[in-house]
């Protein structure tokens, strides 16, 4: 109960001295910090402190880029886009050529009759061997990427 | 045109309605963006990719919110994501501080040119600071300093309650202002 009312002081005192550096206090609040200020030293230092920080970042503002960044903006963002498109729509033609070309290749290695059998067992359990892989770690890459605990973790 | 139109016409495929919503937003995103990862480079490609995501899902757009909180959460996911996999290539620019500007510095650099080398070191400082604040930290730090938005508007963006925001933005400070040590 006491360590409860402790933090709740705490954090009510941390908000107080956020508002006051923000200007962001009402009358009623800043008589609520003045009260506390009085009897603490150790809070009137740290207010002090933070106020200097305050006058640090003031003075610093995000580099603003050459303005004409701007004029090229929203183009180069489009033409990001339809390069994805245009990667989605090579990777489709790329899977399904792919698929029929195998395909035709199984389907002419099983019917080729001069091949000794051994061979062709051979082609096709690495033909075999391959597509495992490459569907494993798509999968897995697809399950990490959901299942992932940590993704919105930041290092 | 009122954003509400544009972000009707946007929803029902009108390219040149969302390039207009582009148009007012990407400055703003561009910076939000920047104070959170540190390279211009990454702002720019992140802030970019978040509008392509936004307009491949413009079809979900609703009107009657505005625009800019919408795209924020996507903005905000790339950049943790980013930093998350340490995609970034901020490293050799924090050594630089080059996102940061320091308005004193300027103003000195014209009456007290000695005291250019003093506030770049202190720009240095403070830049490297932010950047080894927790992100969800230095996300607030930034919004409030750098953007100039009040609590409520924070919360709103961040859809938190204003005491997160103050509670983070205390923890970002007492951060900085440790890591600033004697320059305070």
């Amino acid at each position: 109960m006491n360590d409860d009312h402790t933090k709740d002081r705490l954090d009510r005192t941390r908000e107080l001295l956020m508002r006051a550096l923000d200007d962001e206090l009402t009358p009623e609040e800043q008589s609520e910090l003045d009260l506390l200020l009085a009897d603490d030293p150790v809070l009137c230092a740290e207010r002090e402190r933070l106020g200097r920080l305050k006058e640090v970042t003031a003075d610093m503002k995000l580099r603003t880029p050459p303005e004409d960044l701007w004029d090229g903006y929203w183009n180069s963002a489009y033409s990001r886009m339809e390069r994805g498109v245009g990667w989605i729509l090579v990777s489709f033609s790329v899977i399904v050529v792919g698929g029929w070309a195998t395909w035709q290749f199984v389907t002419e290695l099983i019917a080729d009759t001069e091949m000794p059998p051994l061979i062709k067992a051979g082609i096709l359990a690495g033909s075999l061997g391959i597509v495992i892989l490459l569907v494993s770690v798509l999968r897995q890459r697809l399950f990490v990427k959901k299942t992932d605990p940590y993704k919105d973790i930041v290092r | 045109m009122a954003e509400a139109t544009l972000m009707m016409r946007a929803r029902d495929g009108d390219a040149g309605a969302f390039g207009e919503l582009v148009r007012r937003h990407m400055r703003r995103a561009y910076f939000a963006c920047l104070g959170l990862v540190g390279s211009h480079d990454d702002a720019l490609d992140l802030s970019q990719e978040a509008f392509t995501r936004a307009l491949r899902a413009s079809s979900r757009l609703d009107p009657e919110r505005p625009f800019y909180p919408w795209l924020y959460g996507i903005l905000r996911r790339l950049c943790l994501n980013h930093l998350r996999d340490g995609r970034s290539r901020r490293e050799k620019l924090v050594e630089a501080g080059a996102w940061l500007q320091d308005e004193a510095r300027d103003r000195a650099s014209r009456s007290n040119p000695a005291r250019t080398a003093e506030r770049d070191e202190l720009r240095l400082r403070v830049a490297t600071a932010i950047q080894a604040l927790p992100p969800i930290q230095r996300e607030v730090l930034v919004l409030r300093e750098f953007e100039g938005l009040r609590y409520r508007e924070i919360a709103e963006l961040l859809e938190v309650p204003e005491g997160t925001v103050m509670s983070r933005l205390y923890a970002a400070r007492n951060g900085l202002a440790a890591a600033l040590g004697d320059d305070l």
